[in-house]
């Protein structure tokens, strides 16, 4: 009998193109998504070379980074921005590209539209140059982020060389109580492992509190793996999957589909798997989380207050949080449900799905945005745009005050025209809380959506248990 | 890609943990279609106050360090995004060889593919040498992949490891889609396997 294997193991094994005997292996690509900001100078190399797409057809592109949110219509003003989209459109145009236009209701976030769109399939391997493709294995794919020269050698040949990670689990059992959410725990875990916890590994996310998880749910914990260092992110294919999956555009129809269901339910782990490293925490206890400071790992349940330097031992880890408080201008001590915030953001590929949209009008249903706060629903595609309108969601936003925007990354990391001023802070449920990140001197809090909608109504950090 | 032998330089000792890639470049700069031109904007929320003058305490912005080549720096460098902006701003202000004790795994990656030597060492070698880089002028660090040793300016010498195939790629510039281009008769047998076995997986012609 074969050793039992993991659900990575299965993937990798089922991708070796070549094993190069030098600690390398040649994986196949299934499915390349390409954006504007890390492709030209990949597509520009193809050019100087004189070579081809290998698999144009299962690459697909679209442009999120550089977008608007608001008045299309008018095109993108900014020169630096429209450059880049435009060589874009000229890229998939002299290569023959798949490609979703601006004016494309399936146009979006690459790593909404993927799963969206069935383009992401279980068992598939995936690549993105973009590290949060770890998204994608929410739907039990291999799912990694690469730079450049690795776009243009996906392109070029469809595969990729690369060094075979270690297996993690990070199991999390027990149900979450009211007002606890997917993005709780990813960032619980980050606070555990840091944001090196999982360098080398790809994680394997298990137990009842992640099985009990929606497909949004499950995209935002894997999203967020790549915060933890880890390679990618991976969820085991079951009932919730298929069902999210079925009927997609681009999933396979009738006979074919039935024969890959017959072989994704081949692919969760085999009992007696053996992980490089294992993990586990409880989700029963886990209480609504933000961050204080400029790393992901810097998070803490909202009751409690913010650290004070003169604890931490390490002075390396001493320095670096001395220099975040600066930067967050937050005093040792204070209670985060004190901090006060100027603006909210809503929306990027953690949590800019349709779940996360009901969340957040949850909390701002017969609510108003509070006094001096600006705040801004940014949907994570057209067609999650589209749903929340047949739902009245907008409605319920406008009325409460929120501005309600077109699809596209946003001030998740400001390319666009939405960005944070010099000191502005904001309560966002975006992924990165780094210096600068939703713009220069700005300050990130990150959080979920239930609780970034509180905070929009009450104007500081709030437990959202509190509203509910 | 440019090969990389040896290199006799000055390091920068950059004293911080999780320097991320948002750091390295921030992302007004990743608006270019070139590779080239981002080395004025290395670090540039460090370097440069917001009235666009240098901070004079920033490490790049000191005598020696200005034409540093080696940068030595806290642990988990390169954390954050997949941005290749990164390893090309550092290359493009000169600096070929980082030294730190652990990397991001993508940047890390990004490296290999630019002709630039990542090298982890412990966190006790990587404080000695960051003691050694502080020390002015110093211009004879000097980094052998061969024999994959850093020699610090005190004659000390620090072995380092490095995958082979990585080694052989960086030590002889070579371009590895060229090498995968080699295996297209491989990668087509893969591809008839894939339509056979996974039919679904397939789209297209
Ligand atoms: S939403 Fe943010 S993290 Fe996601 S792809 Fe866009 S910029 Fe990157």
């Amino acid at each position: 009998m074969n050793a039992p294997r993991t659900l990575f193991d299965k993937i990798w094994d089922d991708h070796v193109v070549h094993d190069q005997n030098d600690g390398t292996c040649l994986i196949y690509i299934d499915r390349h998504l390409v954006h504007e900001v890390t492709s030209p100078q990949a597509f520009e190399g193809l050019r100087l070379s004189g070579r081809e797409v290998h698999r144009p057809e299962e690459t697909l592109a679209v442009a999120d980074h550089n977008v608007p949110t608001s008045n299309r219509a008018a095109g993108i003003i900014e020169e630096t921005s429209r450059v880049q989209v435009e060589t874009l459109e000229r890229n998939v145009t002299e290569f023959g590209v798949p490609y979703l236009p601006l004016d494309d209701l399936r146009q979006g976030i690459v790593h909404i539209i993927g799963p969206e769109l069935g383009f992401t399939l279980p068992g598939a391997t995936i690549v993105c140059g973009d590290s949060h493709t770890s998204t994608h294995g929410a739907c039990g794919a291999l799912a990694f982020g690469i730079g450049t020269s690795e776009v243009e050698h996906v392109l070029a040949t469809q595969t990729l060389i690369q060094k075979r990670p270690q297996n993690m689990r990070i199991t999390v059992d027990g149900e979450c109580r009211p007002g606890v959410t997917a993005k709780d725990i990813i960032l619980s875990i980050i606070a555990q492992i840091g944001t090196a916890g999982a360098t080398g590994h790809v994680i394997e996310y298990a137990g009842s509190a992640i099985t009990s998880l929606s497909m949004e749910g499950r995209m935002t914990v894997c999203n967020m793996s790549i915060e933890a260092g880890a390679r990618a992110g991976l969820i085991a294919p079951d009932a919730v999957t298929f069902e999210y999956l079925e009927g997609r555009q681009m999933v396979p129809k009738g006979g074919a589909w039935e024969q890959a269901l017959a072989n994704w339910r081949t692919l969760p782990s085999d009992e007696g798997a053996v992980y490089d490293r294992e993990v586990s925490l409880s989700a029963s206890e886990l209480v609504p989380h933000v961050t204080w400071g400029t790393s992901p790992q810097d998070a803490l349940p909202v009751t409690s207050e913010v650290p004070d330097p003169a604890g931490e031992v390490d002075v390396e880890r001493r320095a670096s949080i001395e220099r975040s408080l600066a930067y967050m201008d937050l005093a040792p001590g204070t209670p985060l449900v004190k901090v006060p915030i100027d603006r909210v953001f809503i929306g990027s590929c953690t949590n800019g799905r349709i779940e996360d949209l009901r969340e957040v009008a949850a909390v701002a249903l017969g609510r108003r945005v509070a006094q001096g706060v600006g705040a801004m629903i940014v949907p994570g595609s057209g067609l999650v745009k589209e749903e929340a309108e047949e739902e009245g969601l907008d409605k319920i936003f406008i009325e409460a005050g929120f501005e309600w925007r077109e699809p596209g990354c946003s001030m998740c990391l400001a390319m666009n025209a939405d960005r944070l001023e010099p000191g502005e802070r904001c309560a966002s449920t975006s992924n990165r809380n780094f210096e600068g990140r939703q713009g220069r001197g700005g300050r990130t809090h990150l959080m979920s959506p239930a609780m970034a909608a509180a905070a929009a109504v009450t104007g500081h950090i709030t437990d959202v248990r509190a509203l509910l | 890609m440019d090969k990389f032998t040896t290199l006799t330089g000055v390091a920068a000792p950059l004293r911080m943990i999780n320097i991320d890639t948002d750091r390295i470049i921030p992302k007004q700069f990743l608006k270019t279609i070139k590779r080239t031109g981002l080395g004025e904007f290395l670090f540039n929320d460090l370097r440069y106050n917001p009235d666009g003058s240098e901070v004079d305490e920033f490490v790049l912005n000191r005598p020696p360090y200005r034409h540093a080549q080696i940068v030595i720096a806290g642990r988990n460098f390169g954390c954050g995004s997949s941005r290749e902006h990164a390893p090309w701003a550092l290359l493009d202000f000169g600096i070929t060889c980082i030294i730190a004790p652990s990397f991001a795994d993508i940047f890390y990656n990004n490296c290999f593919k630019n002709g630039l030597l990542p090298i982890s060492l412990s966190e006790e070698q990587v404080h000695k040498l960051l003691d050694a880089a502080d020390a002015g002028s110093n211009e004879n660090f000097t980094i052998d992949l061969n024999a994959q040793r850093v020699t610090d300016p005190n004659g000390e010498i620090f072995e380092f490891k490095i995958d082979p195939f990585r080694k052989h790629c960086l030590f002889n510039g070579l371009d590895d889609i060229g090498l995968t281009l080699g295996k297209a008769a491989i990668i087509e047998a893969f591809e008839q396997k894939r339509s056979v076995q996974n039919p679904w997986l397939k789209l297209g012609p």
